[in-house]
């Protein structure tokens, strides 16, 4: 399983880059290669050209700025692993890395390469879509801002032009006090997810919900954002029967099915999953209240 | 003709300079033009682990790597593990504890292992078999592989 | 004096050497000249090739060669792959050629091969061959195939039955007409491939002025290599030489012979350069033989006090596109059924089947797990039916120790009639229940069902021939420098062979393990030699070895004897000597009695003894020999997604006396680990039209080591009164019993919801499937 040939490129400036995307016929992008090289191995993909971007290394970059989180694109996922600062200021985010394939993946793997190749079930996509991240994309033609919602516009395909590049994510930090889970179920340790859920819940002063988010993955081409079912839970009592309404509701989606996972199957992790989500982070909301 | 760039790369500690087709994958690399071929190909999709080197320190696929995005980087292979005769505390530590049978998942294993002991010089038997969870073994059932990892950690703390 | 090796877990002497990684795996053999080829594989799980245009892919630089089934030399052509085992049950002898050559039967089949000087610039030329396939009806499901309007899996064949036999004893129709209860089950079972983690290759020479070749392959046996190219090639026992490497693991289907192995032989010889082949990991899901579906339909019959009366109903067996190893696996599986337990009458009516998918040869346990799924489900049921406990209905109907040798009254497949030599399975059974703590499982179970959730625990036992003939060779020889060294047609691909058969010869010389050179697998150096599969080595090689050592330490004695002027009974071996044992300074060594062994020119032999420090002795055992298992396992279900995890795992084996127990519990853990992988995880999905789905780790899943139960071990050892060391095999136990009772621990845990389980591999998916409702937990 070689690899078809290709032109190597390493550019060591985005601007090098995208002048490559702009005028290379059937390029990719070559970022951590944990999911690109394994295709090119299998020769599910072909390219002409492979554009290295690991040495660029002004898209390597971690920043909090008040109330938000800039990652470069070609951040390893290592990195996010051990930053201790996203420890404090962004747990959730931890909490989701720990679930990413194994070691050796996440030495290479970029957040960039993550959120570009799209997988339906990946964490990172999910924490970026919960959070409400906003991509920022290169080209020749300057810079574009692009929502997450409008970023995954079909199944492991973004929206972003053929000469575009993703240069960075910038995620809204949840409050300090929310209450946060990522939950999922994969077969084994490190695997993709089936489904996976995250949950942050902000309770006011008498202990009602007063924010919700949840983001469902595995279900579709991407993150479902319940707003309905994000909605309902305002106002409410952190609960089980509560729970229970949303995590029926989050059953209701539509889910794929493949030769592996039935649509019902998926739409019943949604279900016990949204539930887990919403328990856990409402523990860890009462924790932080009283703590 | 084939697209080719010149690459430096040091393994083990010493220096190699060649000429290597673009497409040419790190492991091939490794075996083939460098003769090392104690780093083993098992699926070349970045599943099995049997390919594990370090690179700069970092346990990576070297089957999901290419040979020309290591130039000027520094990769430790399982040949750099012994010191002439004299297996290191890792090796006699899967010795002692039959961590090998057909062998060929197990250069991939030390080199994982040497990572993680050395993040974690303390580890509980879940936290090794966590580390382990990319590499696949299918002869001995993981467990003489974690007994002697948690050997090997306590040798290398008592100072062995 | 060395101490006595055999019993001791000695490090083994294969470690330093992989530990460093200098093992030398067939990758890692670089001649001179080397090309390297990759092979056109058809992409239809049924075709008829039209025509190959090899034009585009000859013009690329630095293709050497590109040839079909049409270009091979005459003797290549005139013949299939030859099927080792055959058997008058098998009307329909279908094997392949070499590569295809009309039609194409699975999806990955060979049909051509390009020679290159990189594996890199061959799979480049491999994508330009063009060919021309008419694709043909492709039949997917080994019970459809039985109908009469199927498709047929080779075209203008007559059906697409391989084979049907009966395995019986006794009256069934008669015990199961009086009996108190009858009760039926419909099992389903799925295994699925070795995948050894150093997948298959080959590298070939050809030395053009000796006329002969030099075959490299990881495989589990040389000398069937050597045969099946002697026959390919039409070729004198002097013109192959078969030599394995270190191999990393084979498990059953490297011990086959494949078309590619065939090809780069040709390649080699036409190119007159070594060609190497290497297969990848998309080609071992295609082209590497597999173990896949089996479907039971089984009645057992009991008396009132769960007294087995009889057993009896009908397997399908999916032996794929050919059959390469005949009917084996499906007689072992057949055979296997009774286990540990008196079935006095007992009928089985097999069918095995075409399909259009690789071929189904034996894996790990060979057929013998799915049999232990089998009958215990069939005790399981018994149990649940006649509210008994499950060890209990087992205990009834135990063979006892003092009925062995138990004849079970059927053939197994190595012709001899199936008889128990030894063994104890009550106290084996009793040894696995007080080890997992069976008594208290239910407060257990019970504590955890008041916190939501559930624990369940099942049993499964099993016997298992091992030590597998016709035989298995060993020469045991010290050189003129003195050093021993001993040559055996034993292949291993992980047993510790190097160390184990060391340790057996080591005794006889009073000598270190480090002192004997174990070499395997080389046919030059031995000229009879069967293979390392069916846990069969440490009975047939060891036995060779003790054998052949035996001989040499007399006669080392006896010349030393004669050098010395003394008695041999006042002889011992230690350490390299021979030596008076009242004396020990006044010794000779096995160097100096070595080199009066082969006399000196132009002088006569003294002593009347034939030349040499050497013999070679050839164990045939004149049946299998019986080890036996009881596992244990204990697992929680989370009923909400359907996980299943381990509590606890526990394995009794008994194998006999053991050469070294270090190695042995390897073999069980990692056997266990195997089946943990056929009962939870591993499935090879193909699509309705017999293409495979799962051709990649991250769809096919192996257990990693956050899914593998730490396995308690319990020991036992009955030696077998049938080679001379009491010796059983070990190799294949972990396996046979480990699917069977994690399948029943999860029926167990299920069971507040009347789930029962009669299926394996067993996903969450499907648990939450049989749930329904109440998979809904919590969320309810």
């Amino acid at each position: 399983m070689k690899p078809a040939p290709f032109i190597y490129h390493d550019p060591r400036t985005v601007s090098e880059a995208v002048g490559m995307l702009a005028s290379l016929d059937n390029a990719r992008v070559l970022a951590g290669g944990q999911s690109l090289m394994p295709m090119m191995n299998f020769r599910y993909v072909m390219p002409d050209h492979l554009i290295d971007i690991n040495k660029i290394g002004e898209l390597a970059y971690l920043r909090f700025e008040g109330a938000a989180l800039h990652i470069g694109a070609m951040t390893r996922q290592r990195e996010l692993e051990f930053s201790a600062e996203i420890g404090t200021r962004c747990p959730l985010l931890h909490e989701a890395l720990a679930h990413i394939g194994h070691r050796q993946t996440r030495n290479r793997g970029t957040i960039g390469g993550s959120l570009c190749h799209l997988d339906p079930s990946a964490e990172l996509v999910n924490v970026t879509a919960l959070l409400g991240g906003t991509l920022h994309a290169a080209s020749q033609r300057g810079t574009r801002d692009i929502a997450f919602a409008e970023f995954a516009a079909a199944y492991m395909t973004t929206s972003l032009a053929p000469d575009e590049l993703l240069a960075g994510v910038t995620l809204p930090l949840p409050d300090r006090r929310h209450g946060y889970a990522f939950v999922e179920f994969a077969r084994r340790h490190g695997d993709f997810a089936i489904v996976a859920c995250s949950a942050l819940l902000g309770l006011d002063r008498n202990g009602d919900i007063k924010e919700a988010a949840l983001a469902i993955s595995g279900l579709g081409h991407a993150p479902v954002r319940p707003a309905l079912i994000e909605r309902a839970l305002v106002g409410q009592k952190p609960g089980g029967a509560e729970f229970k309404a949303a995590a029926a509701e989050a059953a209701k989606f539509e889910a794929t099915a493949d030769a592996y996972v039935t649509s019902v199957y998926r739409q019943h992790l949604a279900r016990v999953l949204t539930f887990r989500a919403l328990e856990q982070a409402a523990r860890r909301a009462a924790e932080q209240a009283h703590g | 003709m084939a697209d080719t760039r010149t690459i430096t790369v040091t393994v083990n500690g010493k220096v190699y300079q060649r000429e290597v087709e673009t497409r040419l994958t790190l492991v091939d690399f490794l075996r083939h033009e460098l003769g090392l071929t104690g780093t083993h190909v098992g699926c070349e999709h970045g599943v099995c682990g049997a390919c594990t080197v370090l690179i700069g320190g970092a346990s990576t696929r070297a089957c999901l790597m290419l040979a020309v995005q290591c130039d000027g980087e520094s990769i430790a292979t399982v040949e750099g593990l012994a010191t002439g005769e004299q297996l290191n505390p890792l090796q006699q530590a899967f010795q002692d504890n039959h961590g090998l049978q057909c062998g060929f998942c197990t250069p991939g294993m030390l080199m994982t292992l040497t990572e993680f002991l050395r993040e974690h010089p303390a580890p509980t038997e879940i936290e090794v078999r966590k580390a382990l969870s990319g590499n696949l073994c299918r002869c001995t059932g993981y467990q003489s592989i974690v007994a002697a990892a948690l050997d090997a950690a306590q040798r290398i703390r008592e100072g062995a | 004096m060395a101490e006595k090796s055999f019993g001791k877990p000695l490090k083994r002497k294969e470690d330093p050497a992989f530990l460093r990684g200098s093992g030398q795996y067939v990758d890692d053999i670089k001649l001179a000249g080397m090309l390297h080829a990759a092979f056109v594989r058809s992409p239809h799980a049924h075709a008829k090739i039209v025509r190959i245009d090899k034009t585009a892919a000859l013009a690329l630089p630095g293709v050497h060669a590109v040839f079909g089934f049409a270009d091979l030399p005459d003797s290549v052509r005139g013949q299939t792959l030859p099927l080792l085992m055959p058997h008058p049950a098998i009307k329909q002898p279908f094997m392949p050629y070499a590569p295809a050559k009309h039609e194409t039967c699975y999806a990955g089949e060979p049909v051509a091969c390009v020679v290159a000087d990189s594996r890199y610039l061959a799979e480049d030329a491999a994508q330009l061959v063009e060919v021309d396939y008419e694709p043909l009806p492709a039949v997917g499901d080994c019970r459809t195939a039985l109908d009469n309007d199927s498709p047929l899996v080779h075209a203008g064949s007559e059906s697409n039955v391989a084979a049907r036999f009966p395995i019986k004893v006794g009256d069934t129709d008669r015990a199961f007409s009086g009996a108190a209860h009858v009760f039926r089950e419909k099992i389903y079972q799925h295994r699925g491939g070795p995948f050894f983690i150093e997948c298959r290759g080959a590298v070939a020479s050809y030395d053009s002025p000796s006329d002969s070749f030099t075959l490299y392959a990881s495989s589990q046996g040389s000398h069937r290599l050597k045969r099946c190219m002697l026959d390919m090639f039409d070729l004198g026992d002097h013109q192959v030489r078969v030599k394995t490497p270190d191999v990393g693991g084979g498990f059953g289907p490297k011990g086959s012979f494949y078309p590619e192995y065939v090809d780069v032989a040709v390649a080699a010889q036409a190119l007159n350069r070594p060609v190497k082949w290497i297969e990848d990991r998309r080609e071992n899901f295609l082209a590497t033989h597999q173990e896949r579906d089996q479907y039971w339909d089984m009645e057992i019959a009991v008396d009132r006090d769960a007294k087995i009366l009889g057993v009896r109903g009908q397997l399908i067996h999916e032996t794929g596109a050919y059959v390469p190893q005949g009917i084996v696996l499906p007689w072992i599986t057949a055979t296997t059924v009774p286990g540990p337990y008196v079935i006095p009458n007992f009928k089985l009516d097999v069918v095995a089947v075409f399909t259009n998918k690789i071929q189904t040869t034996p894996v790990r346990g060979a057929g013998r797990p799915e049999a232990v799924v089998t009958m215990e489900r069939l005790m399981d049921r018994v149990a649940r039916e006649l509210k008994l406990d499950p060890a209990e209905v087992r205990r009834r109907n135990f063979v006892r120790p003092e009925q062995m040798p138990y004849k079970v009254g059927i053939i197994f497949r190595d012709g001899r009639p199936v008889t128990y030599d030894s063994g104890d399975y009550p106290a084996c059974q009793a040894a696995a229940l007080e080890a997992s703590d069976y008594v208290g499982f239910p407060s257990r179970q019970a504590e955890a069902r008041r916190h939501g959730r559930y624990l369940g625990i099942g049993i499964s036992n099993s016997v298992e021939a091992t030590g597998l003939g016709p035989y298995e060779s060993a020469t045991v020889r010290v050189s003129t420098s003195g050093k021993i060294v001993v040559y055996t047609g034993a292949t291993p691909q992980g047993q510790s062979h190097k160390t184990t058969l060391a340790q057996i010869a080591a005794d006889q010389f009073g000598v270190d393990i480090k002192d004997v050179a174990v070499v395997t697998g080389d046919t030059a150096t031995i000229s009879l030699g069967i293979g390392t599969f069916a846990a069969r080595t440490a009975v047939n090689a060891g036995s060779s070895v003790h054998v052949a050592a035996i001989e040499v330490a007399a006669k080392a004695k006896k010349i030393a004897a004669g050098m010395m002027e003394c008695l041999e009974e006042d002889l011992e071996l230690a350490e390299g000597y021979v030596r008076l044992k009242s004396a020990p300074d006044v010794r000779k060594s096995l160097r100096e009695i070595a080199v009066k062994s082969i006399g000196m020119l132009g002088f006569s032999m003294v002593g009347g003894f034939p030349p040499g420090l050497e013999h070679t002795a050839c164990f045939t055992p004149s049946q299998s020999v019986y080890s036996n298992g009881t596992h244990v396992a204990e697992v929680e279900v989370d009923i909400e997604t359907g996980a299943v995890s381990f509590a606890r795992y526990t394995a009794a084996h008994d194998c006999g006396r053991v050469i070294n127990p270090m190695v042995v519990d390897g073999q069980v853990v990692g056997g266990v680990a195997h089946g943990v992988g056929n009962a939870l995880y591993e499935r090879m999905v193909y699509d309705e039209n017999a293409q495979p789905v799962s051709t990649n780790f991250g769809e096919y899943l192996l257990p990693l080591a956050t899914d593998v139960p730490h396995v308690d071990l319990v020991h036992l050892e009955t030696p077998s009164p049938l080679n001379p060391l009491g010796l059983k095999g070990a190799g294949e136990g972990g396996t046979i019993g480990s699917i069977a009772a994690i399948v029943s621990a999860v029926e167990n845990a299920l069971a507040p919801f009347g789930v029962t389980l009669a299926e394996a591999p067993i996903s969450p998916q499907r648990i939450v499937e049989l749930l329904g409702e109440h998979a809904l937990g919590r969320t309810q």
